[in-house]
């Protein structure tokens, strides 16, 4: 996926989301489903606001000893039998989990669904490499089959109604009746209960991520809702983890307490269905589980972002509330913003990932309202954050020449109070004229971007500082 | 350089922090052996039968069927009314935990016991949880010899006991129990929470039971 970034083309990508009637039908169901059982979850629990302040703690406690818990979670793995990779990046990651596919004969290969495989491109590299992963979260399969990519980070498949899936069901399981009955979602579910169930029996290898790395026990957890995490992981004889660094956590007690963060956030479930702790290979009688244990750490970028003014972007749980929340996620959906990771989480860690360069438009879909930061578990301060990266921006030059003349024009004014009351004034005068009895303007110069799509309310009275001015007197 | 110094180093660097510096050392080993606990909601917090009851509503609030038994002996005799009223098959397949091997199956002379993991053809499971959350109706099952783990995913009816002794206010009494059964900071190798049926929302955001794990969980809270 890291080469099929199209970040910088957000604009466009955005002004195509808005002319797709299907996309903007499917996000709108995310105010009635997520944020209302986000707010019923957190209303329920009198301790949710304290939780928050304990999860913040907890991640800022772990960042600030990673490199100690990272080794302490290492030893505790080949404690239990297991094997720790270090990956520096994400070739690095892939040539890893390749070569443990290949040592261990793999042909069939089932997934759990993982943000961190989509950052790395792991399908395509093991595709490239003669082998065929198959992903097996119900939303990730319908992308998968689509040739698509996550539109959210825990519903990859919400831009997806369920004639289209009925449609790829038919023209990829060719196997079954041409004439079934595909109306329903019930019967896609079960459809792909029954084709995956047999991947899942079959498979050699089983890959999944983390959302917490145990330090105290050198377990790796999973949360999931339909069970797939656990059958891709029990069943194959080779169970890979792929985490990225900043997924450890200290204790048992500290998975708790960011647990009942995660699910209320995320969909306003109070619990998960499966929170999985899965600690080493099968043990000596254990009549199943894999029989070899393999945890991939992943840096891929992180390390440079402790001591950053980024360093807090490293507590996020990806719970998807900051992207549930997102007015501009809303209205244009995971895929216009080009990266792995939508909404303002996403704006915010792509820049550190893959470099501003290549995503400086990022930081700009964003209107600042602070939902994001205030929904947040960790108390991520994501409008602060992407304020930085609209600044680094401007200081590489990466603004638009016209944006940039703009807010050159501005400072030039804001500089010069005088000068800037009397413009000011100027310009109100001017519009209100322009504006005549109705009190709208339909075009004004250089703000074209605002009058196509809407009047502009001419300014009734004065300017703010005369106004206020006016009634400080008073 | 190997990519874990390299990493490591990088953190080390970043964070302007050493390895070997005493007082991180010491933060994290206290820790690690400590096992502070944070904020613990006060919902649980009841005197055993509230605690029981708040963990029966909660397991019904995500779509656990759950019912109450008077002792360990009626365990079968409920197993059996489940598939009858279910109009399953009578058979189900459990591990060899002594907790449900010891039980009077032969007064269910109808219903057919196998025992070992599961290959994907049982329809139904029968596990012993070691332990029930109230705080949010969550069963906790560990693997072992005697409890594969296969049996908690791949049956489309999964049935659990639950011993009324063991159901905790929170998870914070969970871990202490499993740190004093198998030693602090060790594991079994699976430790599954189970809160209702598998379920999946990825089709239009529709709320489905049954995705890739058991379509329907019962509990039999004993005593």
């Amino acid at each position: 996926m890291s080469g099929g970034l199209t970040s910088l083309s957000f604009p466009k990508n955005a002004h195509a989301a808005l002319a797709n009637p299907p996309l903007l039908k499917a996000i709108a169901h995310i105010e009635e489903t997520l944020v209302s059982g986000r707010r019923r979850a957190a209303e329920a629990l009198p301790e949710f606001e304290a939780l928050r302040d304990a999860g913040r703690d907890i991640k800022a406690h772990t960042l600030a000893h990673l490199d100690l818990y990272l080794e302490a979670f290492e030893r505790k793995v080949v404690e239990a039998g297991g094997f720790v990779h270090w990956a520096a990046d994400a070739a690095d990651a892939n040539r890893i989990i390749l070569d443990i596919c290949q040592k261990a004969g793999a042909r069939r290969v089932t997934k759990g669904k993982s943000m961190i495989t989509e950052e790395v491109g792991l399908n395509a590299y093991l595709q490239a490499n003669g082998i065929a992963p198959v992903e097996t979260d119900l939303g990730e399969y319908i992308i998968q089959l689509r040739g698509e990519t996550p539109s959210h980070i825990i519903a990859p498949a919400v831009h997806v109604n369920k004639e289209q899936v009925a449609a790829d069901f038919r023209r990829v399981h060719t196997d079954l009746d041409p004439k079934r009955n595909l109306d329903e979602p019930t019967s896609l579910l079960a459809e792909a209960r029954g084709v995956l169930r047999e991947r899942f029996l079959s498979a050699d290898v089983g890959i999944t991520g983390a959302n917490f790395l145990v330090a105290e026990t050198g377990s790796t957890v999973i949360v999931t809702n339909e069970g797939n995490g656990d059958l891709t992981q029990i069943l194959p004889k080779t169970h890979i983890v792929l985490a990225s660094i900043e997924k450890v956590v200290p204790t048992l007690e500290d998975v708790a307490t960011i647990m009942r963060l995660l699910a209320r956030s995320a969909t306003g479930q109070e619990m998960s269905v499966y929170t999985t702790f899965s600690t080493g290979p099968r043990r000596a009688g254990d009549p199943d589980g894999p029989e070899a244990f393999h945890v991939v750490l992943l840096d891929n970028g992180r390390s440079a972002m402790l001591g950053s003014e980024f360093e807090d972007m490293l507590r996020c749980i990806r719970c998807g509330a900051c992207i549930n929340h997102c007015p501009v996620y809303r209205s244009v959906g995971g895929h216009a913003y080009g990266s792995v990771y939508p909404g303002p989480m996403g704006s915010v860690l792509t820049p550190s990932l893959q470099g501003l360069e290549k995503s400086a438009h990022l930081a700009n879909a964003s209107t600042l309202c602070g939902r994001c930061e205030s929904v947040c578990p960790m108390r991520i301060p994501l409008p602060k954050m992407l304020r930085h990266w609209r600044e680094k921006e401007f200081e590489r030059h990466l603004t638009p020449k016209k944006a940039r003349f703009g807010l050159a024009a501005w400072r030039f004014l804001a500089a010069r109070p005088r000068l800037y009351g009397l413009a000011t004034r100027l310009g109100a005068w001017g519009l209100a004229r322009l504006a005549g009895r109705d009190g709208a303007l339909r075009q004004v110069p250089l703000a074209g971007g605002w009058t196509r799509w809407r009047d502009l309310p001419a300014p009734e009275g004065g300017t703010f500082r005369t106004e206020w001015a006016k009634r400080g007197r008073k | 350089m190997s990519s874990r110094d390299a990493i490591l180093g990088r953190i080390r660097r970043s964070l302007g922090a050493s390895g070997s510096d005493a007082p991180r050392l010491a933060a994290v080993r206290h820790r690690l052996a400590e096992t502070p606990v944070n904020v613990v909601p006060a919902r649980g917090q009841l005197p055993s039968a509230e605690r029981i009851d708040l963990f029966v509503r909660k397991a019904g609030e995500v779509f656990a069927t759950v019912v109450r038994l008077g002792g360990r002996d009626d365990i079968p005799a409920a197993v059996a009314a489940y598939l009858r009223d279910r109009n399953l098959p009578q058979a189900i397949r459990r591990g060899d935990d002594r907790r449900l091997a010891d039980l009077p199956w032969e007064r269910e002379a109808q219903l057919a016991v196998t025992t070992g993991p599961s290959d994907g053809s049982d329809l139904v499971g029968l596990s012993h949880a070691d332990a029930g959350v109230a705080e949010t109706g969550t069963v906790v099952l560990t693997s072992g010899p005697d409890n594969p783990t296969t049996i908690n995913f791949l049956p489309d009816h999964h049935i659990v006991v639950v011993d009324a002794s063991t159901v905790a206010g929170d998870y914070e009494t969970v871990w202490a129990d499993l740190r004093r059964r198998f030693g602090a900071g060790v594991m079994p190798r699976t430790v599954n929470l189970v809160t209702g049926p598998s379920r999946s929302a990825d089709i239009e955001e529709t709320l489905l039971l049954g995705a890739h794990g058991p379509r329907s969980l019962h509990i039999l809270v004993v005593g």
